[in-house]
Protein backbone atom coordinates (compact mmCIF):
# COMPACT_ATOMS: atom_id res chain seq x y z
CA UNK A 1 0.00 0.00 0.00
CA UNK A 2 1.19 3.08 -0.63
CA UNK A 3 1.48 6.34 1.15
CA UNK A 4 -1.47 8.07 -0.71
CA UNK A 5 -3.64 5.02 -0.05
CA UNK A 6 -2.73 4.55 3.49
CA UNK A 7 -3.58 8.20 4.09
CA UNK A 8 -6.72 7.75 2.52
CA UNK A 9 -7.63 4.97 5.04
CA UNK A 10 -10.28 5.95 7.57
CA UNK A 11 -8.90 5.39 10.86
CA UNK A 12 -12.00 4.69 13.51
CA UNK A 13 -9.49 5.19 16.42
CA UNK A 14 -6.14 7.41 16.90
CA UNK A 15 -3.87 6.61 19.70
CA UNK A 16 -1.57 9.07 20.64
CA UNK A 17 1.73 7.96 22.16
CA UNK A 18 4.14 10.25 21.60
CA UNK A 19 4.41 11.18 25.57
CA UNK A 20 5.99 7.93 25.78
CA UNK A 21 9.17 5.52 24.88
CA UNK A 22 9.19 2.36 24.01
CA UNK A 23 7.24 -0.15 25.91
CA UNK A 24 4.63 2.91 26.35
CA UNK A 25 3.38 2.84 22.36
CA UNK A 26 2.90 -0.70 22.56
CA UNK A 27 1.11 -0.58 25.72
CA UNK A 28 -1.37 2.15 24.82
CA UNK A 29 -1.87 0.10 21.76
CA UNK A 30 -2.62 -3.01 23.71
CA UNK A 31 -5.09 -0.81 25.93
CA UNK A 32 -6.67 0.91 22.83
CA UNK A 33 -7.55 -2.05 20.72
CA UNK A 34 -9.94 -3.12 23.06
CA UNK A 35 -11.89 -0.33 22.31
CA UNK A 36 -12.69 -1.12 18.67
CA UNK A 37 -14.16 -4.31 16.46
CA UNK A 38 -13.36 -6.22 14.69
CA UNK A 39 -12.82 -4.96 10.94
CA UNK A 40 -12.01 -1.61 11.92
CA UNK A 41 -8.73 1.07 11.52
CA UNK A 42 -6.63 2.53 14.67
CA UNK A 43 -3.79 4.84 13.81
CA UNK A 44 -0.95 4.66 16.98
CA UNK A 45 1.15 7.83 16.59
CA UNK A 46 4.78 7.38 18.13
CA UNK A 47 7.87 9.28 18.25
CA UNK A 48 9.86 6.01 19.12
CA UNK A 49 11.16 4.61 16.14
CA UNK A 50 10.99 0.89 17.37
CA UNK A 51 7.53 0.68 17.57
CA UNK A 52 7.49 1.16 13.09
CA UNK A 53 8.99 -3.02 14.18
CA UNK A 54 7.51 -3.71 17.58
CA UNK A 55 3.45 -2.61 16.09
CA UNK A 56 3.41 -5.21 13.09
CA UNK A 57 5.16 -7.74 15.16
CA UNK A 58 2.36 -7.48 17.41
CA UNK A 59 0.00 -7.28 14.88
CA UNK A 60 1.23 -10.77 13.60
CA UNK A 61 1.10 -12.45 17.09
CA UNK A 62 -2.58 -11.45 17.60
CA UNK A 63 -3.82 -11.79 14.12
CA UNK A 64 -4.83 -8.17 13.09
CA UNK A 65 -3.49 -6.73 9.79
CA UNK A 66 -0.76 -4.56 9.66
CA UNK A 67 -1.59 -1.64 7.17
CA UNK A 68 1.21 0.30 6.95
CA UNK A 69 3.38 3.24 8.21
CA UNK A 70 3.13 7.32 7.59
CA UNK A 71 6.37 9.27 8.66
CA UNK A 72 5.23 12.71 9.41
CA UNK A 73 7.71 14.98 10.75
CA UNK A 74 9.46 14.07 13.74
CA UNK A 75 6.51 10.81 14.72
CA UNK A 76 5.18 7.95 12.60
CA UNK A 77 0.87 6.89 11.91
CA UNK A 78 1.25 2.99 12.19
CA UNK A 79 -2.11 1.76 11.06
CA UNK A 80 -3.61 -1.32 11.35
CA UNK A 81 -7.14 -3.27 11.03
CA UNK A 82 -8.24 -5.33 14.01
CA UNK B 1 9.56 -59.85 1.30
CA UNK B 2 6.44 -59.08 1.86
CA UNK B 3 6.40 -59.57 5.41
CA UNK B 4 9.31 -57.37 5.28
CA UNK B 5 7.54 -54.54 4.34
CA UNK B 6 4.62 -54.87 6.68
CA UNK B 7 7.12 -55.38 9.49
CA UNK B 8 8.32 -51.84 8.80
CA UNK B 9 5.51 -50.27 7.95
CA UNK B 10 4.53 -51.24 11.19
CA UNK B 11 7.56 -50.03 12.73
CA UNK B 12 7.25 -46.29 11.38
CA UNK B 13 3.58 -46.32 12.17
CA UNK B 14 4.73 -47.00 15.79
CA UNK B 15 7.02 -44.36 15.58
CA UNK B 16 4.90 -41.78 14.24
CA UNK B 17 2.37 -42.70 16.78
CA UNK B 18 5.40 -41.19 19.15
CA UNK B 19 5.94 -38.04 17.70
CA UNK B 20 2.59 -37.75 17.50
CA UNK B 21 2.51 -38.27 21.61
CA UNK B 22 5.55 -35.86 22.08
CA UNK B 23 4.07 -32.94 19.79
CA UNK B 24 0.98 -33.17 21.61
CA UNK B 25 3.36 -33.00 24.99
CA UNK B 26 5.02 -30.32 24.10
CA UNK B 27 1.97 -28.49 22.80
CA UNK B 28 0.20 -28.75 25.38
CA UNK B 29 3.12 -27.71 28.44
CA UNK B 30 4.35 -24.62 26.76
CA UNK B 31 2.23 -21.71 27.14
CA UNK B 32 2.31 -18.38 26.29
CA UNK B 33 4.16 -17.78 29.18
CA UNK B 34 7.60 -15.82 30.26
CA UNK B 35 9.46 -16.85 33.66
CA UNK B 36 12.41 -14.63 34.43
CA UNK B 37 14.95 -14.85 36.86
CA UNK B 38 15.78 -11.43 38.39
CA UNK B 39 18.95 -11.94 40.30
CA UNK B 40 20.92 -8.29 39.42
CA UNK B 41 19.77 -5.78 41.30
CA UNK B 42 21.22 -3.04 39.16
CA UNK B 43 19.11 -0.20 38.26
CA UNK B 44 20.16 -0.93 34.30
CA UNK B 45 19.19 -4.75 34.87
CA UNK B 46 15.74 -4.05 36.92
CA UNK B 47 14.98 -1.13 33.87
CA UNK B 48 15.52 -4.13 31.41
CA UNK B 49 13.75 -6.63 33.20
CA UNK B 50 10.73 -4.24 33.26
CA UNK B 51 11.08 -3.59 29.86
CA UNK B 52 10.75 -7.15 28.67
CA UNK B 53 8.29 -7.73 31.36
CA UNK B 54 5.92 -5.16 30.82
CA UNK B 55 6.62 -5.67 26.52
CA UNK B 56 6.11 -9.04 26.89
CA UNK B 57 2.34 -8.68 29.03
CA UNK B 58 1.53 -5.89 26.23
CA UNK B 59 1.59 -8.62 23.98
CA UNK B 60 -0.62 -10.50 26.12
CA UNK B 61 2.30 -13.08 27.12
CA UNK B 62 2.11 -14.09 30.85
CA UNK B 63 4.84 -12.75 32.71
CA UNK B 64 6.27 -14.64 36.08
CA UNK B 65 9.12 -12.47 37.93
CA UNK B 66 11.27 -14.18 39.88
CA UNK B 67 13.45 -12.00 42.15
CA UNK B 68 16.32 -13.53 43.82
CA UNK B 69 19.28 -12.10 45.35
CA UNK B 70 20.83 -8.77 44.70
CA UNK B 71 17.06 -7.75 43.09
CA UNK B 72 15.28 -8.38 46.16
CA UNK B 73 16.74 -4.94 47.57
CA UNK B 74 14.89 -2.95 44.39
CA UNK B 75 11.71 -4.68 46.16
CA UNK B 76 12.21 -2.59 49.68
CA UNK B 77 9.87 0.26 50.34
CA UNK B 78 11.89 2.97 52.22
CA UNK B 79 9.23 3.98 53.76
CA UNK B 80 8.65 1.05 55.68
CA UNK B 81 10.73 0.26 59.37
CA UNK B 82 11.23 -2.79 60.40
CA UNK B 83 12.23 -3.94 64.25
CA UNK B 84 13.87 -7.13 65.73
CA UNK B 85 16.69 -7.63 62.92
CA UNK B 86 19.87 -9.49 63.87
CA UNK B 87 22.92 -7.40 63.72
CA UNK B 88 24.12 -8.82 60.46
CA UNK B 89 20.62 -8.68 58.90
CA UNK B 90 21.00 -4.73 60.25
CA UNK B 91 24.47 -4.18 58.68
CA UNK B 92 23.05 -5.46 55.49
CA UNK B 93 19.72 -3.31 55.32
CA UNK B 94 22.21 -0.63 54.88
CA UNK B 95 24.37 -1.30 52.92
CA UNK B 96 21.80 -2.49 50.22
CA UNK B 97 20.04 -0.24 48.45
CA UNK B 98 16.68 1.09 49.70
CA UNK B 99 14.21 0.45 47.33
CA UNK B 100 14.24 0.94 43.24
CA UNK B 101 14.87 4.74 43.63
CA UNK B 102 18.11 3.83 45.32
CA UNK B 103 20.11 1.27 42.63
CA UNK B 104 23.41 1.97 41.64
CA UNK B 105 24.43 1.45 37.63
CA UNK B 106 26.67 -1.81 36.93
CA UNK B 107 28.54 0.44 35.27
CA UNK B 108 29.22 4.01 35.26
CA UNK B 109 27.60 4.34 38.71
CA UNK B 110 30.41 7.29 39.54
CA UNK B 111 29.25 7.32 42.96
CA UNK B 112 25.97 7.86 42.49
CA UNK B 113 25.70 10.37 39.32
CA UNK B 114 25.68 8.01 37.10
CA UNK B 115 21.75 6.44 38.45
CA UNK B 116 21.02 10.57 38.12
CA UNK B 117 22.44 11.01 35.08
CA UNK B 118 19.99 8.32 33.37
CA UNK B 119 16.97 9.32 35.15
CA UNK B 120 17.21 12.44 33.78
CA UNK B 121 18.30 10.91 29.82
CA UNK B 122 15.17 8.22 30.54
CA UNK B 123 12.80 11.52 31.68
CA UNK B 124 14.36 13.68 28.11
CA UNK B 125 13.66 10.45 26.16
CA UNK B 126 9.99 9.45 27.59
CA UNK B 127 11.66 6.27 28.91
CA UNK B 128 8.78 4.95 32.03
CA UNK B 129 10.41 5.46 35.62
CA UNK B 130 11.14 2.65 37.80
CA UNK B 131 8.30 3.90 40.01
CA UNK B 132 5.92 4.07 36.09
CA UNK B 133 6.98 0.44 35.37
CA UNK B 134 5.99 -0.89 38.28
CA UNK B 135 2.53 0.30 38.16
CA UNK B 136 2.68 -0.90 34.83
CA UNK B 137 3.18 -3.89 36.03
CA UNK B 138 1.02 -4.35 38.62
CA UNK B 139 -2.20 -2.72 35.96
CA UNK B 140 -0.84 -6.01 33.34
CA UNK B 141 -1.16 -8.30 36.29
CA UNK B 142 2.24 -9.49 35.94
CA UNK B 143 3.43 -11.75 38.99
CA UNK B 144 5.99 -11.32 41.31
CA UNK B 145 7.70 -13.83 43.48
CA UNK B 146 10.04 -13.53 46.27
CA UNK B 147 12.89 -16.07 46.84
CA UNK B 148 12.24 -16.68 50.71
CA UNK B 149 15.79 -18.14 51.09
CA UNK B 150 17.56 -15.35 49.49
CA UNK B 151 15.48 -12.71 51.99
CA UNK B 152 16.61 -14.82 54.80
CA UNK B 153 20.13 -14.73 53.86
CA UNK B 154 19.92 -10.50 53.03
CA UNK B 155 17.93 -10.38 56.12
CA UNK B 156 15.80 -8.87 54.50
CA UNK B 157 12.01 -8.65 56.05
CA UNK B 158 8.24 -9.33 54.66
CA UNK B 159 7.50 -6.20 56.66
CA UNK B 160 9.76 -4.10 54.49
CA UNK B 161 8.87 -4.99 51.16
CA UNK B 162 6.82 -2.85 48.57
CA UNK B 163 2.90 -3.27 48.39
CA UNK B 164 1.98 -5.27 44.91
CA UNK B 165 -0.88 -6.79 44.18
CA UNK B 166 0.57 -9.84 42.50
CA UNK B 167 3.53 -10.47 44.71
CA UNK B 168 4.56 -14.02 46.84
CA UNK B 169 6.92 -15.65 47.96
CA UNK B 170 8.19 -19.17 47.16
CA UNK B 171 11.26 -21.26 46.25
CA UNK B 172 13.22 -22.20 43.28
CA UNK B 173 10.34 -25.30 42.69
CA UNK B 174 8.36 -22.38 42.01
CA UNK B 175 10.00 -21.15 39.35
CA UNK B 176 11.21 -24.29 37.83
CA UNK B 177 7.55 -25.12 37.65
CA UNK B 178 6.26 -21.90 35.97
CA UNK B 179 9.44 -22.10 33.52
CA UNK B 180 8.72 -25.70 32.56
CA UNK B 181 5.74 -24.60 31.07
CA UNK B 182 6.67 -21.04 29.61
CA UNK B 183 7.87 -20.83 26.44
CA UNK B 184 10.61 -18.56 27.29
CA UNK B 185 12.56 -18.24 30.14
CA UNK B 186 15.44 -15.47 30.87
CA UNK B 187 17.78 -15.16 33.34
CA UNK B 188 19.50 -11.22 34.36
Amino acid sequence: MNEEELKAIKVDKSVDARGTSCPGPLLAAKKAIGQIEKGQVMEVLSADEGTKKDIPKWCTKKGFEYLGTIEESGFFKILLRK
Amino acid sequence: MEPDIEQKIKEMQSQIAELQNRVTDIEDTHKDQLAMIVMSGDMDKILATMVVAVGAAAMDTEVKLFFTFWSIAALRDPKKKVSGKSFMAKMFGMMLPKGRNHLKLSKMNMAGYGPKIIRKLMKKQKVFSLDEFFQQAADLDIEIVICEMSMDLMGIKKEEIIDYPNLSYGGVATFLADANESRIQLFI
